[in-house]
């Protein structure tokens, strides 16, 4: 008999079982979707930090200065002795999440090839180059900077998004600048004789910056967060491919037994399969990509909002198909497929031609399976626990993170078994005793579903009491670190020391806010100068300090850093820093500084002034009552004209705080929720497959008297406790897999540690959540059976298996 | 537009080289507050050997013609064009001045270029007058005066360190100065030292060599872009064997016709004479592929006045200056009714 009758023969299945058709393709999709959304968000991201910085420097070498800026000079100096480098000069305008990377360039001398040099001068010199100047920008861009005190934007299609550029010289002012550059472009072309770069400019090495490289590391954490999340998702789905193929080839056994006696080949068989289930994975992987499109273009202006105000890397919230992606896409479906049916393909190529069709068979085989994945979770779990004493780096936490779920998931089936073994001892009457022993041999079954829902739920637990934990933390660290009633920007320095004397005569406290950023060992961090005032005796979250810290400080003598300087920099108190200027100060104290990676060093306000003369001297504290904190804004307003939009107090700012860390976690909460869902789909599936296995064994219970209601009520109510289990196993897992992430996983991503708290409530909306989606996933199957004509449970009797 | 066009837009509109006005009608005559050549005034030295900031554009332009101990042939050229946005100087990257440097060397099968671009403001490049001084990046022309100067440059394959020395006073081209250009009546300012002895070093490829020969400096500056079609310019500074030296230029219309010409005839005692329009003559009489496009490289040229009819005839056919303002500049020789060197500067052959 030939291919084609066969693979008709195979398809007439899914006409008659159209929505086993939909799961499987469903299910397929959902996992792809997932899987490629995520990747589509972090290529989106690569692909800007790529972009932004070819945009300056292409992949030339260029000089910089470790930890500090240029000075001009030194640019004009090497210049002028035959070395034939071009000026840059970056920084960020906009502010929070709005931040934008500016870059300042010479168009005169930038590299020819690279997009600024095109782009500066596009629109005429002398507009670009004298005062106001001009900034050039993606539209998107463009549009994000909309309402900025800036130069007019000139918005260009052909520009990386993200970044802006303008001439140097606008740029320095606009960043503050003036006189300082960020590094030196080599270019390709040098004269035949340049003195030695140690003779001219002794402090500055000559480095590739690999931008994208230098970005992709310091976000590393959140994409791979975000992986983690997609594969989970992908793990999950594919549950519910694996289900809903069992299912499909469970039920075409009599038609396997029938081609096969007919005359088909095992091989055309196998054959005909393999190629219906790659149409499925067609078919299911671009209908995944579009998903997959879709939730990556929901998510990508958070995601891009969250790496630009966290970590401030210029990344736009719009998404561009790349090619690469859709092949992605369909190669993961097809992996998926494959894994997924490659046990039923096995099966059907060995299946002996004249074997009766016995479909408990297939549900059954687990059971010799549980003692190995007890023995593989085992060894899972130990490799888990060496990793958590010997690993270092994110790849390591996330390979912890990985082994402990696996180890749990291929755990659940053993333990689930004990325990309804142990219930099962317990029970009183001959029903329940059935009940928990049906219910034990329906396990294998159902064991792939449940392992899904365990995952999900876990994931579940551990994220959300870590971003739970962030936030009870995060807020009780505003309350300390916001001290001030009224926040204050002046316009100039002038006007802010007119401020101070004006608010010191109404008897109310001013503190400086003062800051200067600069390179700290190498990287971007800033340093602060702060009053001695007992606000900050008072309230300044330290976490480690030694005695009398703000008298050193106060004296000049010491400094604070923040956490994740003094995590990365192994510093403890009594160490020292080096500031980009003057002596090294010893490390006083460290204070948790949350919502920033970079480093920050505080000093005195006279330290701060004296090694940075330059410092603008226009923010401040003030320590007013907060009742009276509007009314003062408004009389300030009056007194000086400083605008409203320069003021805040405390109660806003912590608003925006919040706000700010709410939509950090905005994607992780949505990919959550859908983790979830896919579960409940395979439980579904699941209880699906066995429904329609199992009449040879409901079929007696329903002979010696329990009706079908009752039989339905006994089925939905399996659901619910098997459910109830896998939550409740699911907790001690959810909540490991938190302390990795706020202990070893923050620690790494961000250098914080965070304090784990406990949510019994969430636990509490959880489970239910959990048990009213098995609930709703038994519920069909349920009332299947009660609505089963008692002729098809007669027949069973008849038939002779 | 890119900087670099646009900075070329500028030097051009000196000359009106471009194939059309129109390309120039947002910068019109006179505009911006830039100031106007004038008739009435008289060069001073040594302040007219630094910038004019009043002006739009302004260059310091020497070519020499060299020989060595062999008796091999060379050619330099060393040039420093300054530009501004508006007539003014100022401090840091907010002046509006701007400046390129050209320089090349060329040798009977060998024509090496660089380019250098600079912003005003910040020290990368500029000129005083005295002692004199102009630089970009690290090419220098330096000396006590503008008649005793050192001149270096170098690319990534040549470089060359020439002292120059000029006895003779600074020649006036048209009218003491002040230069027409075209039939309407548009000039700049424009002086020359036809009259430098030079020795020193290049470096070449093949090693270095020692030269000894003469220099022409030529100092120009105005605002104007000039009116009409006119498609480029051939210009000619030519020292003869006689020790009289010619600048000689006309400007091309679209069809490559003269659409006006002018002359100064330099006597070896110094003596100018200026010609008016029509007076000096150039026709190509050979034309080769150079860099894709056909560029005259012998011509006939004329001052009856002087009794001159000769043939000018390149040491190197392809002279070309690939800079992002590409144009024809190398070195001469001249036979004929007179005999000698020179340079040959070509625009607009597109």
């Amino acid at each position: 008999m030939s291919y084609s009758i066969t693979l008709g023969a195979l398809l007439s299945h899914w006409r008659v079982r159209p929505f086993q058709a939909l799961t499987l393709v469903l299910g397929l999709a959902l996992a792809t979707a997932l899987w490629s959304g995520v990747q589509a968000l972090n290529a989106e991201a690569r692909a800007s930090y790529a972009q932004a910085t070819s945009v300056v420097t292409g992949t030339r070498p260029v000089l910089v200065r470790e930890g500090g800026v240029i000075d001009e000079r030194e640019y004009v100096s090497l210049r002028r002795a035959g070395w034939q480098v071009s000026p840059v000069v970056e920084g960020w305008i906009g502010s929070g999440r709005s931040r934008v990377k500016l870059f300042g360039i010479d168009a005169l001398t930038a590299p020819r090839d690279t997009q600024a040099a095109t782009f500066a001068f596009s629109d005429g010199m002398a507009g670009t180059m004298l005062s106001p100047g001009r900034l050039f920008a993606s539209p998107v861009t463009a549009a994000r900077l909309a309402g900025e005190e800036l130069p007019p934007v000139h918005a260009s299609d052909a520009l990386a998004p993200g970044i802006a550029i303008a001439d140097i010289g606008i740029a320095q002012r606009l960043l503050g600048m003036e006189g300082q550059l960020s590094h030196l472009v080599i270019l390709e072309t040098q004269p035949m004789v340049r003195p030695p770069l140690a003779d001219l400019a002794p402090g500055l090495t000559q480095r590739k910056i690999d931008g994208a490289e230098d970005l992709a590391r310091l976000t590393d954490s959140f994409h791979l967060n975000l992986t983690a999340f997609g594969f989970l998702s992908f793990a999950v789905g594919l549950f519910i491919v694996n289900g809903a193929i069992g299912l499909a080839f469970e039920q075409r056994r009599p038609l396997f037994r029938t081609l096969r006696a007919l005359g088909v080949p095992g091989r055309t068989l196998t054959i005909a399969l393999a190629s219906e289930l790659l149409a499925f994975a067609l078919l299911a992987g671009c209908l995944g990509i579009v998903l997959g499109y879709l939730i990556a273009a929901a998510l990508l202006p958070d995601v891009a909002a969250t790496l630009r105000g966290l970590y401030g890397v210029p990344v736009e919230g719009t998404l561009t198909i790349r090619p690469a992606w859709w092949a992605a896409g369909l190669l993961i479906a097809m992996l998926g497929t494959a894994l997924a049916g490659a046990a039923a393909l096995w099966k059907t190529a060995r299946l002996p031609v004249l074997a009766p069709a016995r479909p408990r068979a297939w549900a059954m085989a687990g059971h010799t399976a549980e003692r190995a994945q007890a023995i593989a979770a085992l060894g899972l779990a130990a490799l888990a626990g060496a990793l958590v004493l010997l690993g270092s780096g994110l790849v390591a936490a996330f390979a912890m993170l990985g082994a402990l779920l696996i180890a749990a998931a291929l755990a659940l089936p053993p333990l689930l078994s004990r325990a309804l073994q142990l219930f099962a001892r317990g029970a009183k009457t001959a029903e329940s005793e059935w009940f928990w022993a049906d219910t034990r041999q329906q396990l294998p079954g159902l064991s792939l579903a449940l392992m899904a829902l365990l995952l999900a739920l876990a994931a579940n637990i551990g994220v959300g009491t870590m971003v739970s934990s962030f936030r009870l933390t995060f807020a009780g660290w505003l309350d300390q670190r916001l001290a001030s009633e009224l926040y204050i920007s002046t316009r100039t320095d002038a006007e802010g020391a007119a401020l101070t004397a004006w608010l010191e005569a109404r008897g109310l406290t001013v503190l400086p806010i003062w800051n200067v950023d600069a390179s700290i060992d190498g990287a971007p961090g800033t340093i602060y100068g702060v009053a001695d005032h007992a606000t900050y005796r008072d309230n300044w979250p330290l976490i480690d300090a030694s005695p009398d810290v703000w008298d050193k400080v106060a004296a000049g003598e010491a400094a604070l850093i923040n956490e994740q300087y003094a995590r990365r920099g192994a510093l403890r108190p009594g160490s020292t820093v080096t500031l980009p200027v003057g002596d090294p100060l010893e490390v006083a104290g460290i204070y948790s500084d949350y919502g920033n990676p970079e480093a920050q060093i505080l000093v005195s306000v006279a330290t701060l002034t004296e090694r940075f003369p330059g410092v603008e001297r226009q923010r401040f504290g003030v320590r007013v009552a907060q009742e009276d904190a509007n009314a003062l804004a408004k009389e300030i307003t009056d007194a000086f004209g400083i605008p409203p939009e320069n003021m805040t107090d405390q109660a806003s700012l912590k608003r925006f705080s919040i706000e700010v860390f709410e939509r950090t976690f905005t994607v992780t909460g949505a990919l959550n929720i859908l983790t979830l869902g896919v579960a409940g789909i395979a439980i579904l599936t699941s209880l699906l497959t066995l429904a329609t296995m199992r009449l040879p064994q409901l079929a007696p219970v329903w002979a010696v008297g329990l009706t079908r209601a009752r039989l339905a009520r006994l089925e939905l109510l399996r659901a619910l406790v098997l459910a109830a289990f896998t939550a409740i196993a699911a907790l001690p897992v959810g909540l490991t897999l938190a302390w990795i992430l706020l202990a070893v996983i923050n620690v790494e991503a961000f250098g914080w540690r965070l304090p784990m708290h406990l949510f019994p409530g969430d636990w509490i909306k959880l489970g239910l959540l959990a048990i009213l989606a098995a609930g709703l996933a038994g519920l069909w199957p349920a009332i299947k059976l009660a609505r089963l004509a008692p002729a098809d449970l007669v027949r069973v009797f008849s038939n002779e298996r | 537009m890119n900087a670099r066009r646009w900075f070329i837009r500028l030097i051009l509109s000196l000359w009106a080289v471009s194939a059309s006005a129109q390309v120039f009608g947002s910068i019109g005559p006179s505009a911006d507050g830039f100031a106007q050549p004038d008739p009435a005034y008289r060069l001073s030295f040594p302040a007219d050997h630094g910038p004019h900031p009043a002006f739009r554009i302004e260059w310091w332009y020497v070519t020499a013609n060299l020989t060595d101990s062999d008796g091999r042939n060379y050619g330099i050229q060393w040039t420093l064009f300054r530009s501004a946005l508006a007539p003014e100087t100022g401090e840091g990257w907010s002046s509006p001045e701007v400046w390129m440097g050209h320089a090349a060397v060329t040798t009977p099968d060998l024509h090496l270029s660089e380019e250098r671009f600079a912003r005003g403001g910040i020290g990368q490049a500029g000129v005083k007058p005295e002692p004199f001084y102009a630089w970009i990046d690290e090419w220098r022309m330096e000396g006590p005066t503008l008649s005793t100067v050192r001149m270096t440059a170098q690319g990534s394959e040549f470089s060359y360190d020439l002292q120059l020395t000029a006895d003779m006073p600074f020649v006036m081209h048209g009218d003491a100065g002040y230069s027409v250009k075209t039939p309407d009546g548009q000039a700049s300012h424009y002086y020359s030292q036809p009259f430098y002895d030079v020795s020193g070093t290049l470096n070449l490829p093949d090693g270095p060599a020692e030269v000894t020969g003469t220099a022409w400096l030529d100092r120009e500056w105005s605002s104007d872009e000039l009116s009409g079609g006119f498609a480029g310019w051939d210009w000619f500074g030519l020292t003869l064997d006689g020790g009289e030296r010619l600048m000689g230029a006309r400007m091309r219309n679209a069809g490559g016709a003269t659409a006006f010409s002018a002359a100064t005839w330099i006597a070896s005692d110094g003596t100018v004479t200026a010609f008016p329009d029509g007076a000096f003559t150039a026709a190509p009489l050979e034309t080769t592929e150079v860099a894709g496009r056909e560029v005259p490289v012998r011509w006939r040229i004329a001052l009856p006045a002087r009794g001159l009819e000769a043939t000018v005839v390149a040491l190197n056919d392809h002279a070309w200056m690939d800079t992002s303002f590409s144009y024809w500049e190398g070195p001469v020789f001249v036979s004929g009714s007179h005999t000698g060197r020179g340079y040959l500067e070509m625009t607009g052959y597109e």
